[in-house]
């Protein structure tokens, strides 16, 4: 065989490959291609951006001076999140690191912002609590004074703000008592607990022009501002039907909280935590399982039902129902307590529009339904469900094409909106929006509900929301979570409390802003006047 | 020429394993280019879902952001350029160990090991044995019965070396 000869032939050998590459790409650029050109359609159909988060300010400028009201678990985590981590907690989450590597709790407290502040003062009932707090507090030789009664940490002239995270009954009085003391105010839902203070506290904060934040920090995850977007585009069309509901099966979610071995009437001051509550002996299940009974909380409305509220509340803006339904029972806690452990609140907006695409008059309405149980914890998801779509609302947003859809009518019927598969999907925790996935991204959804994500990077929800306070005050911005919204947020609770306890359809009065059919001594008679 | 004789191949047995070649190589490449042409892909869900003896090695990775980062450069560009390398019969076994390395990673990450449930689906039913681990053998088989100089840019590149390549 001649070199010639044998040239050739290597060359043709060694190039054989190269139509195949030719191939592949011809086909991965036809694909790509498909894909792009119907993810682009959806999307400029959609129209929609991932929302950016609400502008905060700047924490320069003077230590801002802080007190908290309820130093328990929940008070616990607020000042945490403002940079006072308990030295209990601190011990805690190194150990739990060095045995999870996936536990990054600690990490993230560390690496969190500094926000300037200084936490003065911690009024707690109950002395062990407010000594934790103190704890908390102490730094670089500073060391937070510590109360058991609120109106006495409120003279302290050197407090700027206060955080209250007692239970629902002490709120509207503490609110009331901070701002008249000048002070701004974050407080922990439901806002208030009888329907007379909430009217009461409205005025007094309305008045007082201090800046008013209610602990709603769904208001910062990442999906729910995008969700407002989606909302916003009317990209599932009316509106007819919301669902949400919390499902929870352990001692802890029943409010089975721990009785504190040195709770009792030398450690706490029992006097001051009943408040405005009916006068009994001292009783440590009552002080530290206060969710278990209306004379102190709110039951799953003003507890939990609260919180799915809100978040379709910052969606569709819907405001209070014009009539609630609720109904319940306690089927699975039949321990003494007088709040129901399963729970329906049925929520009636008869004039609610969100945008319609089917002949003008056709549509209108909407029910926001609301159902929880404490003996089961099947996660059933949020679901906003819409002429045109439907909405699974969590972590991720996942948007399904209803398949009599007006809009994307066409869409279908071309293919490029498939019914197998969601229509678009946006998780925060992804680099950019995608709109056509396979099954794949659902599985991801939905781990880690205290989390939200800015930038891609974990972040705690509490923080933000407590940190858009804080720089409310410094920048004079507005809060997500104000007044209007609290005020719409407690007497919805209030409805389907009410409805649930007098067993009437409960009835709101837009116009004169008050409650039409319940009558003061009904109010009275259960405790919620 | 040392090692196996190239010449000692039926053509069924080369152009079987240049077929073998070229499919995991444009797999691998697709895997790769995929990854590359969505800006929202990352490795963090993955890694996130891992389970078995080293899921702990895996989850640190995902935990740093900029240890992510450079682990979703690396595995966008390690599969094009072993996808690349396999398809087209350059630098073969040197894309044969690669391509078993990434594999390998996968299959670590991903053990089908019995009582193990992953978040993400799968498309078969595996125990022990899955498509991860099988194709890693096929590199192998394919890293000591090289075809790159048969049919691939090996044999035009290492043309005059006794060994280069392959």
């Amino acid at each position: 065989m001649s070199q010639n000869k044998m040239n050739r032939r290597d060359a043709i050998k060694g190039l054989a490959a190269v139509p195949v590459l030719g191939a592949f790409l011809l086909g991965a650029d036809a694909k790509s291609d498909h894909d792009e050109d119907i993810k682009q359609e959806i999307l400029d159909e959609l129209n929609v951006q991932p929302a950016t988060p609400n502008p905060t300010g700047s924490m320069k400028g003077d230590v801002l001076r802080v007190g908290v009201i309820g130093y328990g678990g929940r008070g616990e985590h607020l000042i945490r999140a403002i940079g006072f981590a308990s030295p209990t907690w601190m011990n805690d989450m190194k150990e739990n690191a060095a045995k999870d590597p996936k536990d990054t709790r600690l990490r993230d407290y560390l690496e969190q912002e500094n926000l300037n502040v200084q936490l003065v003062a911690v009024c707690d009932t109950f002395d062990v609590r407010g000594e934790l707090g103190v704890a908390a507090g102490t730094k670089d030789g500073f060391k937070p004074k510590q109360y058991r009664d609120y109106r006495k940490m409120l003279e302290d002239p050197n407090i700027d703000a206060v955080v209250i995270a007692t239970p629902d009954h002490a709120h509207a009085p503490q609110v009331i008592a901070a701002i008249q003391a000048g002070k701004h105010v974050y407080v922990e839902k439901c806002m208030t607990h009888k329907v007379k203070e909430t009217f009461d506290l409205y005025d007094a904060v309305k008045k007082s022009g201090l800046v008013f934040q209610l602990g709603h920090q769904h208001r910062q995850t990442a999906s729910f501002l995008t969700a407002r977007e989606l909302v916003k585009k009317k990209v599932m069309g009316h509106i007819n039907l919301v669902q949400t509901n919390t499902n929870r099966n352990d001692d802890n979610g029943a409010w089975q909280w721990e009785i504190h071995e040195n709770g009792n009437p030398q450690t706490i001051d029992w006097d001051l935590f009943l408040g405005n509550a009916p006068k009994i002996p001292f009783n440590a299940e009552h002080y530290f399982r206060w969710r278990k009974w209306w004379a102190y909380g709110t039951g799953l409305s003003g507890d939990l039902l609260t919180h799915d509220y809100d978040r379709i509340n910052c969606l569709l803006e819907m405001g209070i129902p014009a009539s609630c339904n609720a109904s319940g029972g306690i089927y699975t806690h039949r321990d003494g307590r007088d709040v129901p452990d399963v729970f329906q609140g049925v929520m009636e907006y008869p004039d609610f529009t969100s945008g319609a695409t089917q002949e003008a008059g056709k549509e209108k309405g909407m029910t926001f339904i609301y159902s929880s149980t404490l003996g089961n914890q099947y996660d059933r998801g949020s679901l906003v469900m819409g002429h045109d779509a439907t909405l699974e609302l969590g972590e991720q947003l996942i948007i399904h094409a209803d398949p009599q859809s007006t809009r994307y009518k066409d869409m279908i019927e071309k293919g490029i909106v498939s019914l197998e598969v969601p229509m678009y999907a946006y998780d925060p925790r992804a680099k950019g929006v995608d709109a056509v996935t396979g099954a794949t991204a659902k599985y991801f959804a939905n781990k880690g509900l205290m989390y939200t994500y800015r930038d891609g990077k974990r972040v705690d929800s509490t923080f933000l929301h407590l940190r858009e306070w804080l720089s409310a005050i410094r920048n004079g911005h507005k809060v997500s979570c104000g007044l209007e919204e609290g005020f719409q947020e407690a007497m919805s609770a209030h409805m389907a409390s009410i409805s649930f306890r007098t067993g009437k359809r409960v009835e709101w009065d837009a116009v004169n802003r008050k409650l039409k059919n319940v009558s003061d001594a009904e109010l009275a008679g259960i405790g919620m006047l | 020429m040392n090692g196996t004789n190239l010449s000692s191949y039926t053509p069924a047995q080369t152009w079987l394993l240049v077929i073998l070649r070229m499919l995991i190589g444009w797999h691998l490449l697709y895997e790769g280019v995929v990854k590359l042409w969505n800006p929202g892909w990352s490795a963090g869900g993955y890694l996130m879902d891992s389970q078995g003896p080293f899921a702990n090695l895996f989850y640190k990775m995902a935990a740093n952001p900029s240890v992510l980062q450079v682990i979703d450069f690396m595995n966008i560009w390690g599969l094009i350029l072993v996808g690349l390398g396999l398809l087209l019969g350059i630098f073969t076994r040197l894309a044969c160990v690669g391509g078993i390395l990434l594999l390998l990673l996968y299959f670590l990450s991903h053990p089908a090991l019995i009582g193990v449930k992953y978040a993400m689906p799968t498309e078969g039913s595996y125990l022990f044995v899955n498509k991860n681990l099988i194709e890693m053998a096929a590199l192998a088989v394919l890293l000591v019965f090289p075809t790159g100089k048969m049919a691939g840019l090996d044999g035009l590149l290492f043309r005059n070396t006794v060994d280069g390549g392959r």
